[in-house]
């Protein structure tokens, strides 16, 4: 490898090509696009968490200076305009199929949370839009409403969807109840814990925003749009909702300002946009204000859970039982049945060596906004139950929770476990090793003890997490429920003068995807890094793709690059052998160059593009010419990342309020493409873990009003909440693609909050503190705990 | 409409605007200079950040109007020519930044803490300065680092970028 390749290649840290237009306000965000002719949309969105819809009086509105239209569901159902719907289709334990209610675009008969759109007005500027917005009448029904998930299937709870009874919308379960249950009844100690895993609001710093562009030339549609997967998009709303044939339609996803899952999903107000535009003839935006993202972007986990560990004496794990209801919100957005049964349940046997594991999920229904995936989805809520059970279990028995961890760790490999997953590689005694000696935990009873002198709470907490990234083999997803493919698409075209252009279906919306994949190709190619370019997040130019989610697009994505580099390979030797006159077979390919075996003949990487479109040594009938090849990948297996995260924190007792004073990360994460990027995704997952742990917790009150609608009100980590990382990585390679990565996206999302609250409960000394674990909580507990002591004295 | 002058990146603007037009929304619609973002709705999240008269502030907080006569420096106006500023330099090696979003905001409360507290920053202040800007991507990690070496750097051609404002 020359050094200039090594300077960029596979492993370097390779500054990111796509931060010159960010650092130079230069990016294209949605907001930022305007079309010739633009209207402004405004949605009118209930107040009500559960309200009928007697009637909208629209005529003092219409009237208003600068309205083209106002529009209700009465209209987008005379327009036959199809619901939204929820793509995987999950069985419930008889046999009988999740009950999806219909999600009209814009609510007809009843709104069924606060900030369900009722109606919309356009106008030519915003704020006649929003002038006119207000003096529409909408004549409510209040009906009474239920926003706690524990309390939607009551008796007497009102019922938000008839087709759905009790607001159930499934009783999933996956494992064996019986053997469980012989576990449970021979083992020498068991678990208790009741979990709540607290309501999330993405917050991606760029609000979703939409364009519809209707061209009455061609009959064809064009959506620029802040989602994640431009393609699925374009499939949902064309197949689902029917607004136009896939080919009439294009989706843009240009730069997208961070997604976490909440730009993954097909939202009324994109559908809303292009029916709007295709209505009025013109091109119609809209970009969400904070407090909308708050009520209608999909929020997420909202687990009520019970979980029972079952161990020997020695502190071998014997079974595992964990029950949860899952909120669902008011309507099933894209992927929301998955996220908590086939993304939470099949992660519960951890790292650790588990014969048998039975979890039973019921999904409901609530007046509250759309809960669906959310960095991690599934895999954070299931890392919590395994690690807070496991830590308390040491914490019962008398034992070190590495010590605990240690001896149950999965050792050999491949590993079934009993909920599905069939682990393919890891060392995960490795990474708890260098993390104890990262994290110097030898000698925290010093630091402890220091801390006790300034009048401080200490505490030291373990996240041994695994997640399954790679999303996914298409098969057994079908098999699963899945409605969709989950492969992944990438087309390398080479020019004439040797540079490359990269198009994936993958989508990068801060990951860095123009950098790590183009360090791909420039290392495969041994072209310069410049040469290369990555195209993605437009359906005109890129063929069918999957998106980007799930941490896939690193060992989906580039995979499918790979496969689509060995065909581009295989060609440019073809061509190779024509221009040096010699047998295919005697073509080596290496750093750029192509030489034919024992020989000093050789031509350059753009001698063989150039005569590869020329087709001057070579005839028609020899061989076909251009350089430009695709592939579809579809993976064999899902990737198994793991690792260890160590977190110490510091409490003032006197205000309860918590200090992370340490933090230790090691991952595994396979191959690293990039140290630099990666190490980035790990900050900002620990960052949105350390949130849920400590500060972020969306908050319904009885009525269904959301508490928690603004960022004055929703506490988003800021700098000063947060430590700088001790951030390395132990590798094993994935075995099932090529390049041996795992993925690294939602890592830190999944291992951190464990790790604070198995922190802050051995500070405290209690398991009963909820999170967010704010000052107030923490404070709360100590007094409890304090309290109990002296009592006991 | 009511007229309002000002100065832009240097460049004499005229504008007339609603009286409720907020100086975000005359940068980003009438002038398209798009790099100042709209984070939220409550002057919380900072990526409107630019600086008027040579202070950091949030150009959702402030009327179009109240800018008349005022000199802004947004994002766009920040390198000079081709030559970037130390700042975005600095967030560029650093790895400062993911999505890009809140970015600009941040770059530019970076600049005016290195104006009002010097070259030599330490974490703790970094961080409490920070406490208006808000980023989602990067658990602000690489941001603090970006900026301590952002401020070193601009000790070199402070006064030169001072006086661009």
């Amino acid at each position: 490898m020359s050094a200039a390749m090594g300077a960029s290649g596979i492993g370097a840290r390779v500054r990111r090509t796509e931060d010159f237009r960010f650092i130079t306000g230069k990016g294209q965000y949605t907001d930022d696009i305007n079309r010739p002719g633009q209207t402004f949309i405004q949605f009118v969105r209930s107040p009500h968490a559960h309200a009928k819809i007697k009637g909208i009086d629209a005529r003092v509105a219409a009237g208003m200076p600068g309205v083209v239209a106002v529009l209700t569901g009465a209209d987008l159902a005379a327009d036959k305009i199809g619901n939204l719907i929820c793509g995987w289709m999950i069985h419930s334990k008889d046999g009988s199929p999740m009950k999806m209610a219909a999600h009209p675009a814009i609510a007809g008969e009843k709104a069924c949370f606060v900030g369900d759109p009722v109606a919309v007005v356009v106008a030519e500027t915003l704020g006649e839009a929003r002038d006119a917005a207000e003096k529409l009448k909408v004549d409510y029904q209040v009906l009474p409403a239920v926003a706690d998930p524990a309390k939607a299937q009551d008796k007497g709870a009102p019922l938000i969807h008839a087709i759905a009874p009790g607001n159930t919308i499934y009783q999933w379960h996956l494992g064996d109840a019986a053997a469980v249950d012989r576990a449970f009844k021979a083992a020498k100690h068991v678990t208790k814990l009741d979990i709540v895993n607290n309501r999330l609001v993405p917050n991606a710093m760029e609000p979703r925003a939409a364009i519809g562009d209707y061209d009455a030339g061609s009959g064809s549609l064009t959506l620029w749009n802040t989602t994640q997967n431009p393609h699925v998009a374009r499939l949902v709303i064309s197949a689902f909702v029917g607004m136009a044939p896939e080919h009439k339609l294009r989706v843009i996803a240009p730069d997208v300002g961070g997604g976490f899952g909440s730009k993954i999903f097909i939202y009324p107000e994109e559908v809303v946009c292009l029916w709007a535009s295709r209505k009025i003839g013109r091109p119609v935006k809209w970009v969400a204000d904070r407090t909308e993202a708050f009520l209608a972007d999909a929020h997420g986990r909202d687990h009520v859970t019970h979980a029972e560990l079952a161990l020997g004496a020695d502190g071998k794990i014997a079974a595992m039982r964990v029950k949860t209801i899952a909120n669902i919100g008011a309507y099933m957005s894209t992927f929301s049945s998955s996220v908590p049964t086939y993304l939470y349940a099949t992660l519960l046997s951890g790292q650790y060596d588990i014969p048998h594991i039975y979890c039973e999920v019921d999904a409901v229904y609530t007046n509250t906004g759309p809960v669906d995936a959310y960095r991690g989805a599934g895999r954070p809520e299931a890392a919590f139950v395994v690690e807070r059970l496991v830590e308390v279990s040491a914490r019962e028995l008398g034992l070190e929770p590495a010590e605990l961890r240690r001896r149950n760790f999965i050792t050999r490999f491949p590993h079934q476990t009993p909920v599905i997953m069939a682990y393919d590689a890891g060392d995960y005694e490795a990474s708890l090793k260098k993390g104890l000696e990262l994290a110097d935990v030898r000698n925290f009873g010093k630091r402890k003890r220091e801390s006790e002198r300034r009048g401080r709470l200490r505490g030291i907490g373990f996240s041994t997490y695994i997640e399954a990234c790679g999303l996914a083999p298409s098969k057994a997803a079908g098999s699963l429920g899945c409605g969709v493919g989950l492969w992944e698409s990438a087309e390398v075209r080479v020019n004439p003068t040797g540079s490359v252009e990269v198009l994936t279906g993958c989508h990068s919306h801060g990951q860095g995807h123009e950098t790590t994949f183009a360090q791909l190709v420039a290392a495969r190619l041994g072209v310069p890094i410049e040469t290369v370019s990555i195209v993605h997040g437009d359906t005109d130019k890129v063929q069918f793709g999957m998106g980007t989610y799930g941490s896939r697009s690193g060992a989906v994505g580039m995979t499918a690059v790979v496969k689509a580099l060995d065909k581009i390979e295989a060609k440019a030797k073809k061509v190779a052998s024509h221009l040096l006159e010699a047998a295919e077979a005697d073509i080596v390919f290496k750093d750029g160059k192509f030489t034919v075996a024992g020989t000093d003949k050789a031509a350059a990487w753009g001698d063989v593009s150039l005569h590869a479109y020329i087709a001057h040594k070579f005839t028609g009938a020899e061989l076909e010419p251009g350089l430009k090849e695709g592939a579809f990948h579809d993976p064999t297996n899902f990737t198994f990342p793991a690792g260890c995260h160590i977190c110490e924190v510091e409490i003032d007792p006197d205000t309860g309020l918590t200090q992370i004073a340490n933090w230790v990360a090691v991952d595994d994460f396979g191959i690293v493409v990039n140290p630099m990027i990666v190490e980035g995704q790990v900050h900002g997952g620990i960052a949105q873990g350390v949130g849920q742990a400590l500060l972020e917790g969306a908050v319904y009150d009885g009525n269904g009003q959301l508490v928690t609608g603004s960022l004055m009100d929703y506490t988003m980590p800021r700098a000063d909440n947060l430590p700088s990382f001790r951030v390395e990585t132990t590798v094993t390679k994935c075995p099932s693609n090529p390049l041996g990565i795992k993925g690294c996206g939602e890592a830190g999302a999944i291992a951190a909050p464990a790790a604070v609250m198995n922190a802050i409960t051995d500070a405290v000394g209690t398991e009963s503190i909820a999170m967010p674990a704010t000052a107030p909580v923490v404070w709360a507990a100590i007094q409890k705990v304090n309290a109990a002591r002296k009592a006991a004295e | 409409m009511p007229a309002v002058s000002l100065t832009v990146n240097g460049k004499a603007v005229n504008a007339n605007v609603e009286p409720r037009t907020l100086l975000v929304q005359l940068l980003r619609e009438q002038l398209r200079l798009t790099g100042t973002h709209v984070g939220c709705d409550t002057s919380q999240c900072g990526c409107c950040v630019v600086h008027v008269d040579g202070k950091a502030l949030k150009s959702c907080t402030m009327l179009a109007l109240q800018a008349d006569g005022a000199s802004v420096l947004t994002i766009e106006g920040l390198a000079t020519g081709d030559k970037l500023h130390p700042m975005q330099e600095a967030f560029r090696e650093n790895h400062g930044l993911q999505c890009g979003f809140c970015t600009p905001g941040m770059i530019m409360t970076a600049v005016d803490m290195v104006h009002r507290l010097g070259h030599e920053l330490d974490e703790r202040t970094i961080r409490e300065e920070l406490e208006g800007n808000i980023c989602r991507c990067t658990g602000y990690h690489n941001i603090v680092k970006s900026i301590a070496a952002g401020a070193k750097a601009m000790s070199g051609g402070a006064h030169s970028h001072k006086a661009a404002e």
